[in-house]
């Protein structure tokens, strides 16, 4: 079912591309037949790196198209740079989710001197690859690497528009104590980078909260036997788990604290936030509690989810709104600064006022953006969805968000089939 | 602890493939854990398929089971007959290396075949759970367990009592003179290879029957664990491996349970007076917890290997391998 | 006659090419550049195995748990995580006893064991080790657990930073291109150090126990301290890699380490040949160079043909391995370039020992 997805969003994409490939010379044509043709043009190189190839290629690509978006779009709205036609070009590399090769296609965009870098995808790949770009002075803006360490390295080059996991671990965490008012909690990891992050972060909230942690317990992410753990967090009498890992191993837990009669609530961060939770648990998913950094998908500028569409023939997956902003924001850095010089543009990156499709986004002194938000989900009927959105901690209901998002009272209705497209 | 059993089971039917093939011509076969996972994913495409046409859930699980049986044979027949029948006089090194690149390649290909994406179980067993001495047990467990025994049994009976088990048991003690007297050795070694793959069918079947999950990934560490286990209970020893997997399952159920609370160092008193406010208000200072779970088994072989390299049922020296 | 001719100005040209090539690479992108220094950095692993494997006939499958040693000493005395800055001439012969001291531990309890049984014991090392880096994170926090080491210095000597470029007479010199020679001059030393180990009486005594370790014993060689010897030397060698390898990264974490690297030089060590330096050099840069060339054909072409990806190249890398190995143990058993002693023994037909 995933792999014919893959394989779709392939075919959409290669189709897309063609597509853009004809779009292009078509449309500057219609919108400005009278465009000078002696003018000279500068080409803008804009880097976009993220796993193409692996286990989580989808989600790649995903990126990759919400960088190409921006860039099409640019090209298409005709930017003047220090006088000259701007014509931006997407080089997207590979970086198969492996530090290794992260820093490997992390030297080739430098030495293809791109102008800025859209990415990457892990925060692993991330982290190292920030070096070489820090040195080559080149600005990264990455729209799905939530470790906090990536920003804390004191590397005036690397931006992000995604929120940071110690933002999203006590997001959820903060929503489990206001709502289900547990007495004593049960952290597990799957000891990776991400998933001990993110349980860090609840733990400490929760503690912060003056709620019992049990020690934690960790798997691995290919454990799928978790019962030792479970029959010890049942005789704890836990009345919550949270759980930071991905689906593949979070499924397995889910079913089997049910089957051994656990009721407490169960809680998942991102990596375990999917509609693959359905297939991995069954019945036992729900109720489930999860977070996702940033808002849901469908609850972008509709402005972009409409184009995305158009563009790519396929919904955005998960962080597709934030590399499309990551690039929309070098763009307008470039605009401000009238140079794609990184030294010159980069102080303007720094100060942006941007409004983006995933909402306002201005960076802090770390290059972190600003009360980024957070989206609670919950299982219900084998869907996910939406319940509450979380900014700079204060707690919206979802319902009332989309309200507020969209003041014209005739839009309102309009939100209702983007939030039905969420729960398939 | 019925976790473990459970665990444990399917350790033991695993540990029997390894156990029959070394106990045979002393190769430890690394690929036999990637047929344990070839098992389990020919079973899953199967019961998902015939689960969507809406059949019984228990005609599903044998029908996928059926089919998963002799796709392993064919595997393992297939791994013998190419990799490791042309290295049967060449030094130790050459069929384990091979082997190893058997186990690479298998995987790969089922990645090919299935994709990296976990596979679900479809949810179709009705879930009924027992109480038992204030355990919960499930219906599944209880099948697992009972087949396992069972297949031990009719394994015991085909080593003791048959032809083909009195052919292989001559093989094993002295395969040139077993040819001398009318085995067919390579047929038996084939046969070997080919009941362990079988075995290792099953295995894979009730391990994802009992998850609900399966990977391509799966095979590598279910099949370490599982040697862990043959080691234990001495290699080459058939009653030996079930002993050694049932062992080995609860040991590891039980290590990642308590472990973490004997290890805190904010139970003992004196240790916790020096450690100050780690331990003040509940906290906890755990040496070791649930995440050191897998080290029990490598630490249990290499004890193992080390101090009785025969295993605890076994009688053969260890220098021998 | 003639070939010692050729001897010398065939050593000449080798060396010349050697140091013009990070300037050739260069042309094509810096980023060869740092493909060739992972590539040396393979090969120096590879013959730190090779020393086990090849010389000593001692089957490690855990040998990789000895460059994370070496890169996690590395990257705790020269990081922000403990304050420490040493310089890298004082941590890498710290990282490279740290990791003989784990070849010795590893080696000691196992002297008894030979072949399948010891390979399996060596997996397990390796992954206890991955374990622990992995969750040292508490109760005291030693390594940061998965998260990782980040900001481990670059390599410095005296005013020159490794992670910057320089130019010296207008030529100029980027970081990759300085760790190249630096790594060149690292392997040029392995590499003597191997040749020579393989010719003196340690390595005859090593040959000897790979043969036949009874009869080595009675022909009065130490067993014992020669095969624990064999542990520690490779596993010095992984060690020094490892410091490199978290010099030139700057991060490292756990999952850098993970079994399917070991398997990899194991792989790199049989192709090319166990116990011939050459051999095992061509085996290191053949596997190394291999996913790279990979991505520059396989992709494009698949592309091209159908539109799409229909197998990565990750994929066909490591069923290439797959093949490699069983491959050459069918058909060439001493691999692509057998050392002589390799090739009698495995040509020779043997039975039952």
């Amino acid at each position: 079912m995933k792999r014919a997805f893959v394989g779709l969003t392939a075919i959409a994409a290669a189709v897309a591309l063609i597509g853009c490939g004809k779009e292009e010379p078509k449309k500057p044509a219609a919108q400005a037949p009278a465009a000078p043709a002696a003018a000279p043009s500068i080409e803008i190189k804009i880097g976009h790196v993220g796993p193409l190839t692996g286990g989580i290629a989808h989600l790649g690509k995903d990126n990759e198209n919400g960088a190409r978006l921006a860039i099409t779009e640019a090209n298409a709205a005709k930017i003047k740079i220090d006088g000259k036609d701007a014509k931006f070009v997407l080089v997207a590399e590979d970086d198969q989710a492996d530090p290794k090769v992260g820093t490997t296609v992390a030297q080739k965009l430098v030495d293809a001197k791109v102008a800025g870098i859209v990415g990457h995808l892990n925060s692993g790949t991330t982290i190292p690859a920030s070096a070489i770009y820090n040195t080559a002075g080149i600005p990264v803006i990455t729209g799905s690497a939530t470790n906090p360490k990536l920003t804390e390295q004191g590397f005036k080059v690397v931006f992000r528009t995604v929120g940071r996991d110690d933002q999203q671990g006590p997001a959820i965490a903060s929503y489990l104590s206001d709502t289900k008012k547990p007495k004593l909690v049960a952290v597990i990891d799957d000891a990776t980078a991400y998933g001990e992050g993110i349980a860090n972060e609840v733990e400490k909230t929760l503690k912060a909260a003056n709620i019992k942690v049990l020690p934690r317990e960790k798997g691995t992410d290919k454990t799928t036997d978790w019962k030792a753990i479970l029959t010890k967090v049942k005789g704890k009498n836990a009345d919550a788990v949270f759980y930071g890992g991905m689906d593949a191993t979070g499924g397995p837990l889910l079913k089997q604290g049910r089957e051994l009669g656990i009721k407490a609530v169960f809680s998942f961060g991102d990596g375990a936030c999917t509609d693959d939770m359905t297939k991995l648990a069954g019945a036992a998913a729900d109720g489930l509690l999860c977070s996702q950094a940033g808002l849901p998908p469908q609850a972008a500028d509709k402005k972009f989810l409409e184009a995305y569409k158009k563009a790519f023939n396929v919904d955005p997956i998960l962080y597709a709104p934030f590399t499309y902003d990551g690039a929309n924001l070098l763009i307008s850095a470039m605009r401000k600064a009238n140079s794609a010089d990184p030294a010159k543009y980069l102080p303007e990156l720094a100060k942006s006022d941007f409004q983006g499709a995933t909402g306002k986004i201005a960076f802090d002194a770390k290059g972190d953006r600003k009360d980024a938000e957070m989206t609670i989900f919950t299982m219900k009927d084998g869907k996910l969805g939406p319940v509450a959105i979380i900014k700079g901690g204060k707690t919206t209901d979802y319902a009332e968000f989309m309200k507020a998002a969209s003041p014209a009272p005739a839009a309102a209705p309009a939100a209702e089939p983007a939030k039905a497209e969420a729960k398939k | 602890m019925v976790n473990g059993l459970t665990l444990g089971a399917v350790y033991a039917i695993v540990a029997l493939g390894y156990t029959m093939v070394y106990g045979i011509i002393q190769l430890i076969n690394f690929a036999h854990g990637e047929l344990v996972m070839i098992g389990a994913m020919v079973a899953f495409t199967v019961i998902n398929l015939l689960a969507a046409a809406g059949m019984p859930p228990l005609m599903v699980v044998l029908i996928g089971t059926a089919c998963a049986i002799p796709v392993c044979m064919l595997v393992g027949y297939a791994m013998e007959r190419l990799a490791y029948r042309p290295l049967r006089h060449a030094p130790r090194l050459a069929p384990l290396i091979t082997a190893i690149g058997v186990s690479i390649i298998l995987q790969h290909l089922a990645m090919l075949v299935w994709s990296r994406n976990v596979l679900a179980f479809p949810q179709i067993i009705p879930l009924t759970t027992y109480s038992f001495l204030g355990a919960v047990v499930t219906g599944v467990q209880i099948t697992i367990v009972a087949l396992c025994f069972a297949m031990m049994a009719g394994l015991a009976l085909l080593v003791y009592r048959t032809r083909l088990g009195t052919a292989m048991r001559a093989t094993a003690q002295n395969p040139q003179v077993a040819r001398l007297m009318g085995v067919d050795v390579n047929r038996v070694i084939a046969a070997t290879f080919v009941i362990g793959a079988a075995l290792g069918a099953v295995a894979g079947v009730m391990f994802g029957t009992y998850y609900g999950v399966a990977q391509y990934t799966m095979g590598s560490v279910l099949g370490l664990k599982a040697f862990a286990a043959a080691v234990l209970g001495g290699i080459g020893n058939v009653p030996g491996a079930m002993v050694g997997g049932l062992l080995l399952g609860v040991v590891e159920a039980l290590g990642a349970g308590y472990i973490g609370e004997i290890s805190d160092l904010c139970r003992y008193d004196m240790l916790a007076a020096s450690l100050g406010e780690r331990c003040a208000d509940g906290g906890h200072f755990v040496l070791f917890g649930s995440n050191y779970q897998d080290v029990f088994a490598f630490v249990v072989l290499i004890l193992v290997l080390v101090f009785r390299p025969s295993g605890l049922l076994g009688e053969r020296v260890g220098d021998r391998a | 006659m003639n070939r010692a001719k050729l001897l010398w100005p065939g050593i000449a040209l080798i060396a010349i090419s050697l140091l013009l090539l990070p300037f050739a690479l260069s042309y094509a992108g810096t980023a060869w550049v740092r493909i060739a220094n992972f590539a040396m950095l393979y090969v120096l692993l590879a013959l730190g195995l090779n020393i086990v494997v090849g010389f000593a006939g001692l089957l490690d499958l855990g040998y990789i748990a000895f460059y994370a040693v070496g890169a996690y000493v590395y990257a705790l005395l020269a990081s922000p995580q403990f304050g420490l800055h040493l310089p890298f001439w004082v941590i890498l012969p710290i990282g490279a006893a740290v990791a003989a001291l784990f070849g010795v531990m590893l080696g000691a309890p196992t002297l008894k064991l030979r072949g399948d049984y010891l390979a399996i014991v060596t997996l397990g090392f390796g992954e206890i080790v991955r374990i622990f880096l992995n969750n040292l994170s508490q109760p005291v926090n030693i390594t940061r657990g998965p998260q990782g080491i980040a900001g481990i210095d670059p390599v410095r000597v005296g005013s020159v930073d490794f992670s910057r470029s320089d130019s010296l007479l207008g030529v100029v010199f980027t970081g990759s291109m300085k760790y190249y020679y630096l790594l060149l001059l690292l392997l040029l030393a392995i590499v003597l150090i191997n040749v020579r180990l393989q010719n003196s009486r340690i390595g005859r005594a090593w040959e000897a126990i790979r043969e036949d370790e009874v009869a080595a014993r009675a022909m009065g060689i130490d067993t014992t301290g020669m095969k624990l010897l064999a542990f520690a030397m490779g596993a010095s060698f992984g060690g020094i890699a490892g410091g490199m390898f978290a010099a030139i990264q700057a991060f490292i974490s756990p999952e850098s380490f993970v079994l399917v690297e070991s398997v990899m030089v194991v792989s790199m060590v049989v192709l090319g040949g166990m116990g011939n330096v050459a051999g095992v050099i061509l085996g290191a840069l053949l596997l190394a160079f291999v996913p790279e060339i990979l991505r520059w054909t396989v992709e494009p072409v698949q592309q091209a043909l159908f539109g799409k990806m229909l197998v990565e190249p990750e994929v066909i890398r490591m069923l290439i391995f797959g093949l490699a190995l069983v491959l050459v143990m069918l058909f060439r058993p001493a691999g692509l370039l057998p050392s002589a002693v390799r090739k009698r023994e495995l040509t020779h037909e043997r039975t039952e020992p």
